[in-house]
């Protein structure tokens, strides 16, 4: 297991670190200046997490914060990623810039994966106001990858004005996005459950807008009022100490003839225009909240991961498997051993 | 980071309707810890391009079985040098004749991989020469 980078620059000389530094400003002094190889570069850093993705993200982020995060989210073969082939067709009649990260799932046994959603999205080869990014999954759960943030915000600083964020095929629960996002899109198909897949808790409690999608289908405006008559019941009140309930517009598309594109991507605007007012205060903290426990929870895992190699974890591990130990007493002494910083550290690299 | 797994497109360019080749590829890699990012058929050299460079990928592998390999399989590379993707490996398979081989070799092509070809073969040629980075 490589170190983090953290523990890496404990170990690296000045020289090294200073060299990282110019490498990274090097890198983003070419993204900022439109050059799409340092940008491309740039987010492979982020999506491996080296130390040169962390000196330019803390020179990119100030930059961030202007472009308009679009999650889009729903169940494999909805149509997310024709729709979000159908919205930058859009995007790009209005002559707005688009960045896409698209996520598809990691093999949790081979650690490999096929990115398949840019074969929907290919028309744009000789359009630099289009740039697309797939991403696996990488073990994270939740439909997004851990990097998914940090690359919206590259593709942000670097002045693109709307960046879709296209998730794993998700189930019920993988709401993620909606910390990750402005403005969330939950695609559904027709006829995909009742009235009780609709009233169960989830994913669409955290729409911002709800998708229809394959309009031309028989029971999507059937399936469309449904969902509207559910979310009629949806409170008005927040409770206190509590987020306020969303009531998100349904719409219905036709993603691969472009029917209803135009309505969502005002709808889009329209939630953009509000979220920029006091609305989107709250979204933000709760953004940066979810954003600095997912940095933490990475930089624990990989604190824990380093200290799975020394002979005491073994031991930990050994007693646990005997029913010697339980598992709670041996967490929390490896917990120790990390905070204490107890356990010899893990070999370190020198190159990566 | 050492572990962090190679990036490979499978490309398949030009009016070849063929890509069973390229999907069982691009699911064998995958088997092998490889993240595939696959384009689709019908892809001109500019989209396999972009499609690179978006990704930064490791390796353009491009699969072609319409015989058209002398005039695509060498702008693919080219345009690739163009936009300064030089420490891309670039493999070809599908049906290509052996007599063809040095001139794709010439062109930029690290290997080409014929009928029989198993995918281990081409996961350990992909594992020792694709480029080292950063």
């Amino acid at each position: 297991m490589a170190a983090s980078p953290g523990d890496r620059r404990l170990h690296a000389s000045s020289g090294d670190e200073a060299a990282i530094a110019e490498r990274a400003n090097a890198l983003c002094d070419a993204a900022l200046a439109g050059d799409r190889r340092a940008l491309a570069r740039l987010l492979t850093a982020v999506e491996n997490r080296t130390p040169i993705a962390e000196a330019a993200l803390r020179r990119l982020y100030p930059l961030a914060g202007r472009a308009q995060l679009i999650g889009i989210t729903g169940p494999p073969g909805a149509g997310k990623s024709t729709l979000v082939a159908a919205l930058i067709a859009e995007l790009r009649r209005a002559g707005r810039p688009v960045a896409v990260v698209a996520v598809d799932p990691s093999s949790p046994i081979t650690g490999g994966a096929v990115l398949g959603d840019r074969v929907r999205m290919q028309a744009y080869a000789g359009d630099d106001g289009v740039f697309i990014r797939s991403m696996a999954s990488r073990g994270h759960a939740g439909g997004l990858s851990s990097a998914t943030s940090a690359a919206a915000a590259v593709f942000d600083a670097a002045g693109f004005d709307t960046v879709l964020i296209e998730t794993v095929g998700t189930g019920q629960s993988e709401v993620e996005v909606a910390a990750t996002a402005d403005t969330t899109v939950v695609v559904e198909a027709p006829e995909m459950g009742d009235e009780i897949q609709a009233i169960k808790a989830g994913l669409l409690e955290v729409a911002d807008l709800i998708v229809v999608n394959k309009g031309d289908r028989p029971g999507a405006h059937r399936t469309a009022g449904q969902l509207q008559a559910m979310l009629a019941d949806t409170p008005r009140e927040a409770r206190p100490g509590r987020p306020a309930p969303k009531h998100p517009d349904v719409l219905v598309t036709t993603a691969a003839t472009g029917e209803g594109v135009p309505e969502l991507l005002v709808a889009l605007d329209r939630h953009r225009a509000a979220a920029r007012g006091s609305d989107g205060t709250a979204t933000r903290a709760a953004r940066a909240e979810a954003q600095i426990w997912a940095v933490l929870a990475d930089r624990l895992h990989e604190r824990a991961r380093s200290i799975e190699a020394a002979p005491i974890a073994a031991a930990l591990l050994g007693a646990v498997a005997a029913h010697e130990l339980d598992p709670y007493a041996a967490a929390d002494r490896l917990l120790e051993l990390m905070a204490g910083g107890g356990a010899s550290p893990s070999p370190v690299e020198e190159s990566d | 980071m050492t572990d962090r797994p190679l990036k490979v497109l499978i490309a398949k360019p030009g009016l070849d309707g063929h890509d069973r080749g390229a999907k069982v590829l691009a699911r064998g890699l995958r088997d092998e810890g490889f993240e595939v990012v696959y384009t689709g058929l019908r892809q001109t050299p500019e989209m396999i391009v972009t499609a690179a460079l978006q990704e930064d990928v490791d390796v353009v592998g491009l699969s072609i079985l319409s015989g058209a390999h002398m005039t695509l399989v060498p702008k693919v590379c080219a345009l690739l040098r163009d936009r300064g993707m030089t420490d891309v490996l670039i493999t070809a398979g599908g049906i290509i004749p052996d007599d063809d081989v040095p001139a794709l070799k010439e062109s930029g092509v690290a290997a080409v991989f014929g009928p029989g070809t198993t995918i281990a073969q081409v996961a350990d040629f992909l594992r020792a020469n694709a480029r080292p980075r950063d």
